[in-house]
């Protein structure tokens, strides 16, 4: 329940304004100014959030942040499952984000595909001391041995091979030569490049660009091509939410030629540059190839948004509209099928719901592209923020919250709890190191970067569930068993 | 449309749809390049075979899911179970979100623990001022009592130096200067996990004995009858930790449980988050250097703490490998009884009898399988030993932080058993080597952590989970594995696997359901 939920806007701005004050008490004078800037509410009719976003996280205030490697690894690269990607350097990064992230796929594991393994070289001192070029080509020599159904190889750089000056680019251009070609793509995700997993996206990006479109130049299409073929990017199928969505646009009469990055192979890497349209989810994780296909090979791109009847539906016309009449019917015939679907989920959930207040901290698109679907269910998202947000994401957030929305870009652990404490929202919904802290206190949580293990979210099947789940977490009867009778 | 408000299907059933299938399969024909199922299925049935398992057997470079983590996630573990402490990672920011998570997933709860955040910069110029800011920060906003410093393999390459930065940070008022923030270089390129909760545990003795960094005189040991108790890095920490307390203070004796972290893993969902519960505290660590002896439960995680107390302070030293079993708790509790000379009490000769009592219902069902086992040098000791007196016949151990020395240990355990005869020990081996073994070398059951499932789909042996991490199943750290009552819990947990799979196996009507026994 809503403990100080105040009454008019006025009191909610005024409300906000404290609590970030008072908040920013606690920091030594650096780090509050520093800290000030990352923390305001959304005013009505401003062009972004008002908060400074994108740069270098505090030291020591328990950021919720990861590193480029995560951006990489964990979340464009890693998908791609018929590929190997080796976490090159020591046994930790990898082993922590082995099979952590959900990313759903098909496939024969550790024959054809690879997803869900950790490939690692290991480090050990006389690597560092030494470099680690020769053990490198000595692994992609193993994997082809040991894996020969692989459609190609990443090198995903641990912090220390930029320190050491390893030279992974000519190790993967001589494998490269000797394996015939095959694609080998060295990716300089250090973890302590940039500021967060953003940089890891934008470099996972720029050597999919480098290596894995300039070497097809000028060849042709291998699959057949028609005028309906879009490519879902942006898309990690967290518990399947690509499949979700990518039926929608079959059923609209689209042909979906490629997914990135979940549940995605090489070959559909290589196809998308043929797409006639790139529809986009994740806009922060994968502008920069969406661009690149722009201006390179004359692919426009579209940003959707599958969270909740209202914005899928909205994104489907959006889609439609850069085709004929059969696909803008289509749209309308699919949700139109799909209607009944909603509003017996909505008629079911809503009552439950209705009022509910929410905040949120997650990555990538999900601070602003879910609070549609929280508004479908009547419920209301009172504050948000992003883990690695730039300024385009904020400026986009304006698209989606109300006015005296509490805005809080790489909280920290400590504002994170202060702020809840103070709002005492119904549920929040972040990740899972935050998972655990907020039920202490009693209050109602979703994990929504891994679905909490549930999922999908997308598409209207996936809604479903994203509203049971939400009710499931608020009307859970433990909720009244926290304080003791005694 | 397969979707349904009234009765939700989840991600489990939705995809097996018919909708969904035929998508998947137009996916994989028209755009995916997939390998042709007959050369997909001649490899998977290579990989099955001796050839497959001599190449695998010859990697020298590639590791293949590995049953080990970094030292600096080991670090985190031994610095959270001191008093109000905060561990603090001097490197990236990435891995201290890694670690994090880790414990997370594994404890289901949260993991409080702070980065210095270096970046570009900080690996051009060294991290000083981020230590210095970082400390400052952690100090005012957290108010911990302790900040216990460690290093991620950035700052190790760079080659910051935590003593001189510590110091300077003090200097520059980060924190005052009779504050206590041990430090430990924990460099991710050497060892694991349990090297890593080794050299923080070592960092934190020195600190408090050995004159924090050359601030204070060193202790004086004025001997007394107390003795301290280490648990290691061990995925049981929170129900282990309260049984060895229940059975000491049954004893009845003055005793220290170092790096007790088994309070901050297990709070109570009441309404107030407990970013700090429990824990050693300063005046009890301070206090622990007058000992008489110090208990290691696990041998290859306090190899160089115990080496330092044993040479700088002249306290006996005495470590087990995670004893698990019988045999194992009596020659713990025996070893207890002779340094503190307290007899064991008759409360615990009862249990070892129920113990005992449970084995001899039960230990039909074990006796003569073979068993697989992966994980920690130290555990993979105490279950091996507790295999061996259950019957059962340990056939390959597996440890991918076990050393050669490690395995002619194990293979010395085997040695001293009819039951170990047909068994082999693998140190630095990974996961894709045990998957060779499982299929050339088959066993009935193999013990190991969460992603022992994997090989379980792969292979078709049942996995018995116990280690680290456990993510897909919940609470069993809540029990002990320690003592007999740990043993029985241990017990339970071999026998419901075995019991399910000969359920599985007998549960076809009109073909094998006589077998599908009420009584077992």
């Amino acid at each position: 329940m809503s403990l100080s939920a105040p009454e008019t806007i006025e009191e909610i701005k005024q409300r906000n304004k404290e609590l970030i004050e008072e908040t920013l008490k606690a920091y030594p004078e650096k780090s509050k100014k520093n800290r000030a800037k990352h923390l305001n509410q959304f005013n009505t009719g401003a062009k972004d959030c008002s908060t400074k976003s994108n740069i270098k996280s505090v030291p020591g205030v328990m950021t919720i942040r990861g590193c480029a490697y995560a951006g990489s690894k964990g979340v464009v690269w890693g998908p791609i499952k018929d590929m190997i990607h080796i976490s090159h350097g020591p046994v930790g990064c990898g082993q922590y984000s082995w099979a952590a992230r959900r990313n759903y796929y098909i496939g024969t594991t550790g024959v054809d595909t690879f997803v869900t393994m950790q490939f690692t070289s290991d480090f050990q001192e006389k690597d560092i001391v030494f470099g680690g070029d020769k053990k490198l080509a000595k692994i992609m020599d193993e994997i082809m041995e040991i894996f020969p159904l692989n459609h190609g190889v990443t090198v995903q750089s641990e912090c220390p091979i930029g320190l050491i000056g390893d030279d992974i680019e000519a190790v993967s251009k001589q494998k490269s030569k000797e394996y015939g070609g095959k694609t080998i793509v060295p990716v300089r995700c250090e973890g302590f490049r940039g500021v967060s997993q953003s940089l890891g996206h934008h470099i996972a990006n720029d050597s999919i660009r480098d290596w894995v479109f300039d070497k097809m130049e000028g060849k042709p299409a291998t699959f057949e091509q028609s005028a309906y073929d879009v490519a879902i990017i942006g898309d990690y199928n967290i518990g399947g939410d690509a499949w979700s969505s990518r039926i929608l646009l079959e059923e609209m009469g689209l042909r979906v030629v490629a997914q990135w990055s979940g549940d995605g192979t090489i070959a559909e890497l290589e196809a998308t540059p043929k797409a006639k349209l790139n529809v986009l989810h994740c806009y922060r994780s994968m502008n920069y190839i969406s661009r690149h296909m722009e201006e390179k090979y004359g692919v426009p791109w579209v940003e959707y948004n599958f969270f909740g009847p209202s914005k899928i539906a909205e994104s489907l016309r959006t889609i439609a509209s850069h085709f004929d009449d059969k696909i803008k019917e289509g749209a309308e015939r699919v949700i139109e099928k799909y209607r009944a679907l909603s509003d017996a989920v909505i008629e079911k959930y809503r009552p439950r719901l209705h009022g509910r207040k929410v905040m949120l901290f997650v990555g990538g698109l999900r601070p602003r592209h879910v609070i549609g679907a929280y508004e479908d269910l009547g419920m209301e998202v009172v504050g948000t923020g992003y883990e690695f947000g730039h300024n385009d994401d904020y400026q986009r957030t304006t698209h989606y919250v109300k006015d005296g929305t509490l805005i809080y870009d790489d909280v920290t652990g400590f504002e994170f709890e202060k702020f809840v404490e103070k709002i005492q929202p119904d549920l929040v919904g972040s990740g899972i190191k935050e998972k655990y802290v907020f039920q202490k206190m009693g209050v109602p949580f979703r994990q929504m970067h891994s679905w909490d293990y549930s999922g999908p979210y997308h598409g209207y099947d996936g809604f479903a569930i994203f509203a049971r789940d939400m009710d499931m977490a608020i009307n859970s009867p433990i909720w009244g068993l926290t304080k003791a009778p005694f | 449309m397969p979707q349904n408000a009234d009765y939700v299907l989840d991600h489990f059933d939705l995809f097996r749809q018919p909708e969904y299938r035929e998508m998947l399969a137009n996916k994989k024909k028209n755009f995916e390049n997939s390998v042709a199922e007959t050369e997909l299925q001649r490899v998977v049935e290579w990989t099955k075979t001796w050839e497959y398992r001599e190449k695998n057997f010859a990697r020298e470079a590639l590791t293949v899911n590995p049953a080990k983590a970094c030292q600096p996630l080991g670090a985190v573990f031994a610095g959270v179970g001191f008093e109000g402490t905060i561990p603090f990672v001097h490197g990236s920011q990435g891995c201290v979100a890694y670690y994090r998570s880790h414990f997370s997933r594994h404890f289901k709860e949260p993991s409080s623990c702070v980065s210095s955040s270096m970046t570009e910069d900080a690996a051009v110029f060294g991290g000083l001022n981020n230590m210095i800011d970082g400390l400052a920060n952690t100090y005012n906003l957290y108010k911990p009592r302790m900040i216990s410093v460690s290093t991620t393999c950035m700052a190790e390459v760079i080659g910051d130096d935590l003593n001189a930065f510590i110091k300077t940070a003090k200097d520059k008022g980060s924190v005052p200067m009779a504050y206590d923030v041990p430090f430990a270089h924990t460099p991710a390129f050497v060892g694991s996990h349990i090297t890593g909760y080794d050299n923080v545990l070592k960092g934190i003795f020195e600190h408090f004995w050995g004159g924090k960094s050359g601030t204070t005189e060193k202790l004086e040991r004025v001997p007394n009858e107390s003795i301290n108790f280490i648990g290691g890095f061990d995925p049981y920490t929170v129900g282990n930790l309260r049984e060895i307390k229940r059975i000491f203070d049954m004893m009845g004796f003055e005793y220290t449980i170092i790096a007790d972290n088994s309070d901050v893993w297990d709070t109570p969902t009441d309404g107030t988050f407990r970013m700090f519960d429990g824990g050693t505290t300063i005046e009890q660590m301070e206090a622990a250097v007058n000992a008489k002896a110090t208990i290691s439960m696990q041998e290859y995680c306090t190899e160089k703490t115990l080496k330092y107390i044993e040479t700088e302070w002249n306290q006996t030293c005495v470590y087990f490998n995670h004893p698990v079993g019988v045999k194992a708790t009596d020659e713990f509790l025996l070893k207890v009884s002779e340094i503190t000379g307290k007899p064991v009490p008759d409360q615990i000769r009862l249990e070892r009898g129920r113990l005992v009592d449970a084995l001899a219902d039960s230990s039909a069902h074990i006796h003569g399988k073979k068993f697989g086992i992966y994980g920690d040098p130290d555990l993979c000791l105490g279950l091996a030993a507790f295999i061996l007196e259950c019957g059962g016949e340990p056939t390959h151990i597996l440890s991918t932080n076990g050393t050669p020395k490690w395995a002619e240990k194990v293979q010395e355990l085997l040695d001293s058993s009819p039951f170990g005869a047909n068994c082999h020990v693998y140190p630095l081996r990974d996961l894709w080597h045990m998957r060779s073994l499982l299929f050339t070398e088959p066993v009935d059951f193999f013990i190991g952590n969460t992603y022992g499932k994997y090989l379980e789909r792969d292979t078709g042996t049942p996995l018995i989970r116990i280690g680290f991490p456990i993510f897909d199943r919940h609470h069993h750290h809540r029990y002990p594995v320690w003592g007999y009552q740990g043993g029985l819990n241990c017990l339970v947990w071999i026998l419901d696997r075995i019991f399910e799979e000969i359920d599985k196996n007998t549960i076809v009507p009109a073909y094998s359901d006589f077998s599908y026994d009420i009584i077992r």
